[in-house]
């Protein structure tokens, strides 16, 4: 049985007509947050870590009822700070499939620091029924998986605003309209999303001390925890890496001057 | 070229094991007392860049099966634990990852530092050839790699690469199933694929190592692409090239480690850490890099008279490839450096920046200026290799060679 969208998709490509309906002009570029990502760049590069267990609680609170993070094991949440006995306690917090009892009956138990999250829908097709059809996407790679990763995820969680008369227009002059149940967000291609703004003042209340929960807050610390749980070896990579690239320096001048000495020696006889 | 000293051991036993088996007169001769013209310039280290570069691949390979699953339930995910879970597992993933496109930016260099000084003339042809075999296992090998991480660009780059064999009347779709081993790319695809990625590096490496033999027959072309005339044109293999060769590798890993390190994802494309999903279509399925100017190709080509455009594109691509081991007979210029050959050279030129404006072609939707930019970009391609080149070589007046390389080298040296 052939997939008739496969067998389309191939020619449509194949011959050259590729479908332009998502052409990258109709969406807004991403912007950074005020003072950038504390990820970035090449020397002391690292997850804030107050940030990234903020992130973890609007993870959690906010993201997590439709989210799921199946990468993601409790026991690596050690790395951005929380301790073994914080860890302990969010894992427990969750249940899942045990050893079947004497009985050979299927139980459930609390969840231990080496096991993922449960999802939060027991397969697809719940996914799609709770959301108008719109399957939330597994958030352990998102801001890998999208272009302008951070930057984007960033953008499209603080930029949900009302259209504009024009942007109205020119979606009309496309053929398209809002939908009842979707909404508009610029930074998302095709600039119709189907999430309703997930972050809104108020809605997590983060511990004393902690910096006032406002969207862009929000989604400060909820980007970086995301960035986290997508490349969770980013620090040691860019820290190795340093190293490395130092020694690798050092080396290709030792070998340059060896080069010109060999060549000095064997050619001038 | 025969060795320019014999390999005379004086251990007693490598002495007894070589009389019994020579493997190590054999190494002495290729990669110390080779002869080698005394000219070659850095370019010429990316032959040895590129066997670097396979090794690379095939280690790197080697330990990444170990932990890597070919199912389609659990492909995606295991790239995960191996970039999670696995010590140092991220950084094997992303120097293959990577590997992949730096042994092609080191081939294809490789590749152009041939066409610029003729090294695929008269007494080179099959050495040239070798060199696209091992050029076309590389493309296949690097397709299947593209599909085991089984996110949704390896799926539907699987997709549209293998439903062009469709386009082959009469036999087009039997031939689909047979690849998919199925009606859609599915378990058994990745399979197979998997399999076939781990084998080809193999052959591959067999190929290089004819391809280094029919080097060593007639020696390495060099800059002024003329004959070697004696001993005062040469210089051994080592100490010189292991050097130079050392040295350039020390260049090639800055480059291609400083990308490992802090833009690994920067050749890929973000969709590929979605996991494969056979009923959602990316908005544009682009190929990795290497392939975009064929892709740019195989998308420019319309209908042609009875011919539909889908076959008619695909037939251009391959030929756009199998040109080239027709080219030693293409190109009749008995001159085979282009320093002495002043339209050969402009043409040159023209061809590089028409291989690389293909190349951007074909990562944009074949549409607008991009898609005549592509035709114009393939119609270009071939008639440069069709009509110019033979061409060139009937009406070019060609500059005068130099008496020998020594000389060259002297009369350069006293300009010095």
């Amino acid at each position: 049985m052939k997939k008739t969208a496969t067998i389309l998709a191939s020619l449509v490509i194949a011959t050259g007509l590729a479908a332009p309906a998502l052409a990258a002009s109709d969406k807004a570029d991403p912007i950074s947050p005020p003072g950038g990502w504390s990820f970035q760049g090449i020397l002391g590069a690292h997850y804030d870590r107050e940030a990234a267990q903020r992130g973890f609680q609007v993870y959690k609170e906010v993201c997590a009822s439709c989210h799921g993070l199946n990468q993601v094991a409790f026991r690596t949440l050690e790395d951005i700070g929380f301790t073994e006995e914080e860890v302990k306690a969010i894992a427990a917090d969750y249940f899942v499939p045990g050893d079947p009892d004497e009985f050979g009956d299927p139980t459930e138990r609390p969840a231990i620091p080496a096991d993922i999250k449960p999802d939060p829908y027991p397969n697809e097709e719940a996914a799609a029924f709770a959301n108008n059809g719109a399957i939330p996407p597994d958030l352990s790679l998102i801001v890998k998986a999208r272009a302008g990763g951070a930057d984007y995820l960033y953008s499209l969680l603080t930029g949900y605003r009302d259209p504009t008369e024009e942007e109205l227009a020119h979606m009309a002059e496309q053929g398209l309209a809002m939908p009842d149940t979707a909404y508009f967000n610029p930074y998302k291609a095709g600039q119709v999303i189907a999430m309703a703004p997930p972050l809104m003042e108020g809605i997590v209340e983060y511990a004393e001390g902690q910096p006032e929960a406002t969207v862009e807050q929000m989604a400060y610390d909820v980007t970086t925890f995301l960035a986290w749980t997508a490349e969770p070896k980013l620090e040691e990579r860019k820290e190795i890496g340093f190293r490395f690239m130092v020694l690798l320096f050092i080396l290709c001048g030792l070998l340059f001057f060896s080069y010109r000495r060999v060549a000095k020696r064997v050619m001038d006889h | 070229m025969h060795p320019s000293r014999s390999f005379e051991p004086k251990n007693g036993f490598v002495k007894w094991f070589d009389q019994q088996l020579p493997i190590l007169t054999v190494l002495h001769g290729a990669l110390v007392a080779y002869p080698t013209p005394k000219n070659l310039n850095y370019w010429w280290s990316f032959g040895s860049l590129a066997g670097f570069m396979l090794a690379v691949q095939i280690v790197t390979g080697i330990i990444l099966a170990m932990h890597y699953t070919p199912h389609v339930d659990y492909a995606f995910n295991s790239v995960e634990h191996i970039m999670r879970n696995v010590n140092y597992g991220w950084l094997i993933r992303y120097v293959h990852q990577n590997g992949a496109s730096f042994f092609f930016i080191v081939v294809y260099i490789h590749i152009f530092r041939g066409l610029y000084y003729g090294s695929y003339k008269a007494p080179r042809e099959l050495l040239w050839m070798l060199g696209l075999v091992i050029y076309l296992l590389m493309m296949a090998t690097a397709f299947m790699g593209y599909v085991l991480p089984w996110g949704q660009m390896s799926f539907w780059a699987a997709t549209v690469i293998t439903n062009l064999f469709s386009a082959v009347p009469l036999v087009g779709d039997a031939i689909v199933t047979f690849l998919w081993g199925g009606f859609s790319v599915d378990n058994p695809t990745l399979n197979r694929f998997f399999s076939l990625h781990y084998v080809l590096p193999f052959v591959i490496a067999a190929v290089a190592i004819l391809h280094i033999w029919a080097l060593h027959i007639p020696g390495s072309n060099n800059p002024l692409g003329i004959e070697v005339k004696g001993p005062q044109d040469q210089i051994d293999f080592h100490p010189y090239h292991t050097a130079k060769d050392l040295f350039m590798l020390s260049v090639l890993l800055i480059v291609f480690m400083g990308v490992v390190f802090y833009a690994p994802n920067y050749l890929s494309h973000a969709d590929n850490y979605i996991p494969a999903d056979p009923l959602v279509t990316p908005a544009h399925i682009t190929p990795d890099w290497y392939f975009l100017p064929f892709y740019a190709i195989l998308r420019a080509v319309p209908d042609i008279l009875f011919i539909e455009a889908k076959l008619a594109g695909v037939i251009a691509m391959f030929a756009a490839i199998l040109l080239l081991f027709a080219l030693p007979w293409l190109d009749k210029s008995p001159v085979r450096s282009g320093t002495f050959r002043p339209l050969f050279k402009q043409f040159y030129w023209l061809l590089v920046i028409d291989v690389i404006v293909l190349g951007f072609a074909g990562a944009r939707p074949a549409e607008g200026a991009w898609l005549i930019a592509g035709q114009v970009g393939t119609v270009y391609y071939f008639v440069h290799f069709l009509v110019i080149l033979p061409l060139l070589s009937r009406i070019e007046k060609t500059r005068p060679l130099p008496e020998s390389i020594s000389q060259s080298v002297l009369s350069k040296q006293a300009s010095a």
